[in-house]
């Protein structure tokens, strides 16, 4: 359950709590979190990033909505018991990325068509670098 | 027992050239409140005022459920205190001041004394005189913390620290706050540091509280939007927007009560929105003591 670094990026532009929330993620998706495992409290979890309570409690307050941990009053805060949580951890991050890359194709006027034109295009760059 | 560590309502200090105006300020049980604002905007007034080392004009102030200044002698057994003008005896050593405490107050933690020196890196035997300014505010510290008191109250513990001093008082002061009897009120020019460990935020400025709140929703309210104005359009004056700049076809808007519906106002004029950013508190701090000196007319 103890979980070694967390540490908050400065020069990350992103708030906080949504750098606690990736972190607990990667914890779950790499496998050292697993399914229906407790999870530090809050309060603990503050200490060990250095941040206020209140940052963390907000993480944890998004992390339930997304249904990725469950909060029993009382009982404190586990990982969602949810099979395949780690896997659909990995598509919701593939979904954010297409989406950011179609809201950019939409500002510079592209047709749909387009865009899967230049997501094929982009997956041979891929295999290319990767055969070098 | 009150869920407030410090309250204070109505609070009023005059002095010839300063004043502090009507200060309402509450920290829960169990928080960090970091306060910041300009040099001489009446920080350190309303945290001696707190302490009982000045006495306001009108106004309740209650520290642990004490009020103040006429119970202060009860309050301050609970309440560590650090400041910058706060002295040690220069020709005795660190460990003298530390057995100095611990007769006075019951609560010293000797194990933690030790660590914390041990931490900050100091040694018992060194005497005062011989200390750097970091090593000074480090043991003041060391002094307050192994007190273990259920309120600190620290007027600028960081500042004049190195990145690693910093880091260490940092750490000592979240890791208070595992505890969740235990309440901080920190004063500080570091808006990093207040932006990492608060959970509330009170903002002064010329001896006027010009927000106090929890942090996550006060960040949550600031964001600065990056437009494209194609020619001919005109912004549209939106509430919520404290700030706008427009050089060309672009211009940058500062928001201080953001909503989605704010950018999409914007897009029905006819501009294009860009991005929304997150502010830091750095960034929001100097937008605010702007937005609200232009308020006052000043």
């Amino acid at each position: 359950m103890n979980g070694g670094p967390f540490i908050i990026s400065q020069s990350d532009k992103r708030p906080m709590y949504l750098q606690i929330m990736e972190q607990i993620k990667q914890r779950i998706v790499v496998g050292d979190w697993t399914e229906g495992q407790p999870i530090p409290s809050i309060r603990q979890l503050a200490v060990d990033f250095q941040v206020s309570v209140i940052t963390v409690k907000r993480a944890y307050l998004e992390l339930e909505r997304e249904r990725v941990i469950v909060t029993q009053q009382g009982k404190g805060s586990r990982v969602a018991s949810s099979a395949g949580l780690g896997a659909r951890l990995r598509e919701l991050e593939l979904e954010q990325h297409l989406e950011q890359a179609t809201r950019i194709a939409v500002q510079l006027g592209l047709q749909p068509t387009q865009l899967e034109e230049r997501l094929r295009e982009a997956g041979d760059r891929v295999s290319e670098k990767e055969t070098i | 027992m009150t869920d407030f560590a410090i309250e204070l309502s109505g609070v009023e200090k005059k002095y010839r050239f300063f004043s502090l105006d009507h200060i309402d300020l509450k920290v829960p049980q169990g928080q960090i409140m970091g306060l910041i604002g300009p040099n001489g905007a009446g920080k350190s007034t309303t945290i001696r005022i707190l302490m009982g080392l000045v006495h306001q004009d009108s106004g309740d102030v209650r520290v642990l459920g004490h009020q103040m200044p006429a119970e202060q002698v009860a309050a301050k057994w609970d309440v560590g205190f650090a400041s910058e003008d706060m002295r040690l005896y220069d020709s005795m050593t660190v460990g003298w001041h530390m057995s100095f405490i611990q007769s006075i107050f019951p609560g010293w933690d000797t194990a933690y004394a030790q660590l914390l020196l041990k931490r900050f890196g100091l040694r018992a035997e060194q005497k005062i005189k011989g200390l750097s300014h970091g090593q000074r505010v480090k043991a003041t510290l060391l002094l307050v913390l192994a007190r273990k008191p259920k309120l600190l109250v620290l007027d600028e513990p960081t500042t004049g620290l190195d990145p690693v001093a910093r880091h260490e008082i940092l750490r000592e002061l979240t890791n208070v706050m595992a505890d969740e009897g235990r309440s901080i009120l920190f004063s500080s020019h570091n808006t990093q540091d207040v932006e990492q460990i608060s959970d509330q935020i009170t903002f002064i400025d010329r001896g006027r509280i010009i927000d106090s709140m929890d942090k996550e929703l006060y960040l949550d309210r600031w964001r600065r939007l990056r437009l494209e104005v194609p020619l001919g359009i005109k912004l549209p004056v939106l509430p919520g927007i404290i700030d706008v700049i427009q050089d060309g076809r672009l211009a940058v808007a500062t928001a201080n009560a953001f909503d989605p519906d704010l950018a999409m106002a914007y897009e029905s004029s006819g501009a294009h929105v860009h991005s929304v950013e997150n502010m830091t508190l750095e960034e929001i701090f100097v937008a605010n003591v702007e937005h609200s000196r232009e308020e006052v007319g000043a």
